[in-house]
């Protein structure tokens, strides 16, 4: 999993049936020291992150399971809202 | 699987159910001859590693899931192991 902001949210009417409903973030990938790292992407949310937060994401095949019996089809997926990073 | 030391940790309290009860792990991946290599990642803890402790990560998704035994889990990359020690051939 990797850690990112939240920087955004993408609203797309005509979309595949499972991704109703869903929230897709916009994500910037960040260092665990906060800074930005990498190219932005879309990650569907799975526990209600919003903007600013710091989050982890999951990719891959793995990222659909939150949303199980559904099949979504996403490659990455926001999994959790980041607390704290130690040290 | 990869070579990587723990070098920190996260806490989220709002997170996917299957992560509830282990630790979700910063691990820098590193060389076999000990350098660091690319940026760190987040793994679930599966063997209570400790900072500073070289480990082994499994980083591809569908073993690192079945490894950690949560099945349909959205868990890409695992700690399955921690490294007393790596023999190399010498060159």
């Amino acid at each position: 999993m990797m850690l990112a902001r939240v920087v955004g949210r993408v609203w797309a009417t005509a979309k595949e049936p499972s991704l109703e409903g869903r929230t897709l973030l916009v994500l910037q990938p960040v260092t665990p020291g906060g800074a930005d790292k990498g190219r932005k992407l879309v990650a569907v949310d799975a526990v209600g992150a919003g903007a600013g937060e710091t989050v982890y994401w999951c990719r891959g095949r793995e990222s659909h399971f939150p949303f199980l019996p559904g099949e979504v089809p996403t490659d990455a997926t926001v999994v959790g809202i980041v607390d704290s990073i130690t040290p | 699987m990869i070579i990587a030391r723990v070098v920190g940790q996260v806490v989220a309290t709002r997170k996917h159910p299957s992560h509830e009860g282990r630790k979700i792990l910063l691990v820098q991946p590193l060389t076999p001859e000990g350098q660091e290599r690319g940026d760190a990642v987040l793994a679930l803890d599966w063997v209570g590693a400790g900072e500073g402790e070289r480990v082994l990560v499994v980083a591809e998704g569908w073993s690192a899931m079945t490894s950690v035994e949560r099945p349909s889990s959205p868990i890409d990359t695992a700690v399955v192991g921690v490294i007393d020690s790596i023999d190399l051939a010498p060159d």
